[in-house]
Order: C-alpha cells, then sequence, then structure tokens
C-alpha cells in the first residue's frame, strides 16, 4: 500500500508530449509497408524457381537496391514496434523487459545494417 | 491502488467471436513476420557473400521444415497486411458497427487464403494451368 498519490507516482516519468510518437510511427511504417511488402512478394515469387545468378543480376537492378533497402528499414522499423509492445504486454519482470527490448531493438539495427549493406554492395557491383 | 480488483477481460467466460481470433492472430502473425525477417536477411547476406553460401540457405528453405515455415510465413505476410488495412480504416474512423465488424474480419480470412493459395499455386506450379 503506497500512501503517494497517483500523481506523485507518475511525475517525473518523462513527457507526455512524446505519447503518439509509436502509435504513429506503427501506422505511418505499415501504409509505407502495403506497397513494398507486395512489391517484395511478388519478387520474390518471381525468383522462387531462379538460381543464383539470377538472383544477383535481380539485385544488380538499381530500383531493386533502393526498393528493397526501403523495405527492409521500414519492415525493421515496424517489427520492433510491434514486437515491442508485445514485451511490454507479457513480459512484467523489469530487468528482463529492459533486456529484452535492448536485445531485440539491437537485432533490428544489425539486420537493417547487414541487409541494406548487402542490398548496396552488390548493387554496386562488389 | 488495491491488488486484487477484479482484472478485465475475463477471457474464460466470453463466448467466442471472430473478432478475438482476429486480434491474437494479428499479434501472432507480426511476432511470426518478425522473425521471418532474420530469415530474409540471412537470404540477402548469402546472395552476397557468394553462390556457396547462397546454395546453403536455398537447401534449407527447399527442406520440409523451409517449406513449412516459408508457407506460414507467406500466410502470416497476407493475413497480417490484410487485417493491417483493417486496422488503418478504423484509425480512420471507419467500419466500427458491429456488423462492419464481423464482416471485414471474415473478408480479411478470404482474401488473405486466396492470395496464399495464388501465391503457392504459382510458386509451385510455376504458374501453368
Amino acid at each position: 500500500m503506497s500512501f503517494r498519490t497517483p500523481l506523485s507516482q507518475v511525475t517525473g516519468l518523462g513527457s507526455a508530449r512524446s505519447g503518439t510518437a509509436h502509435w504513429w510511427g506503427q501506422r505511418v511504417s505499415a501504409l509505407g509497408l502495403i506497397p513494398l511488402s507486395l512489391w517484395f512478394a511478388g519478387s520474390v515469387l518471381q525468383l522462387s524457381r531462379a538460381d543464383y545468378i539470377t538472383v544477383v543480376v535481380w539485385l544488380h537492378t538499381p530500383w531493386v537496391a533502393v526498393l528493397l533497402s526501403l523495405f527492409l528499414v521500414t519492415l525493421l522499423y515496424h517489427a520492433y514496434l510491434g514486437v515491442q509492445v508485445v514485451i511490454e504486454d507479457y513480459v512484467h519482470t523489469e530487468w528482463l523487459k529492459i533486456a529484452s527490448l535492448l536485445v531485440i531493438k539491437f537485432a533490428c539495427i544489425l539486420l537493417g545494417a547487414a541487409g541494406v549493406f548487402t542490398a548496396l554492395r552488390v548493387a554496386f557491383g562488389a | 491502488m488495491a491488488d486484487n480488483r477484479p482484472l478485465s477481460p475475463h477471457l474464460g467466460i466470453y463466448r467466442w467471436q471472430i473478432t478475438m481470433t482476429m486480434s491474437i492472430l494479428h499479434r501472432a502473425t507480426g511476432v511470426a513476420l518478425a522473425v521471418g525477417s532474420i530469415a530474409l536477411v540471412w537470404w540477402l547476406v548469402a546472395a552476397g557473400i557468394g553462390p556457396d553460401a547462397f546454395d546453403t540457405v536455398h537447401r534449407f528453405l527447399s527442406s520440409g521444415f523451409g517449406q513449412f515455415l516459408l508457407i506460414g510465413w507467406t500466410f502470416s505476410l497476407f493475413f497480417h497486411l490484410c487485417n493491417g488495412v483493417r486496422h488503418l480504416a478504423w484509425d480512420a474512423g471507419w467500419g466500427f458497427q458491429i456488423k462492419t465488424f464481423y464482416i471485414t474480419g471474415y473478408l480479411v480470412w478470404v482474401v488473405s487464403v486466396l492470395l496464399t493459395a495464388g501465391t503457392l499455386w504459382v510458386a509451385y506450379t510455376g504458374g501453368a494451368a
């Protein structure tokens, strides 16, 4: 039983101004993912029987590198925001929650960096 | 605040409604797709490394378990995409009538199953009739 008022318990926990940033970021990235994921699914479907050379030639196309990079960054940003909410909802141990959130965040950044680097490296002909 | 207040929702006593299934499946497919992004980057990075690395990924994805994952991700993508559009419509203030909830819920099922079936048909037959 705490004798502190509800107001004093939340004071100092951060700005209320950024409250809609997460929600809005999730919606805007969702909107971007509609065309990007349909493009990617269609492309992968066409490549489903392709050999290595065909895939590399596809990755060499400039607009493929641009769209693929955009898709990866938007996808991983959206994935992080979504998984973040799932963790916040179901993980109630404070240290485990924070640790999981950090692991997911670093994993998304690592995947994004590796994916975009590869997309550009192949497009620039390495 | 007292900790022994009754908590809502009482999942055990609700009659099943499609809206519950849609809600939990939206989360489940979202998490599945987040895991799928690892495979996507693995595939891409392997293509950047060379034919041998690419072949390793290809062999894994062609295996029974790999095909199971790919089919699961295909359905997850279309389901999450269609239901995501449903969510965006709600955010825009549309579709809050109870009847509309049900119609759009079933519509998401029909469209995502059809898109998955069409995709698998093209993937396995090459699109030949």
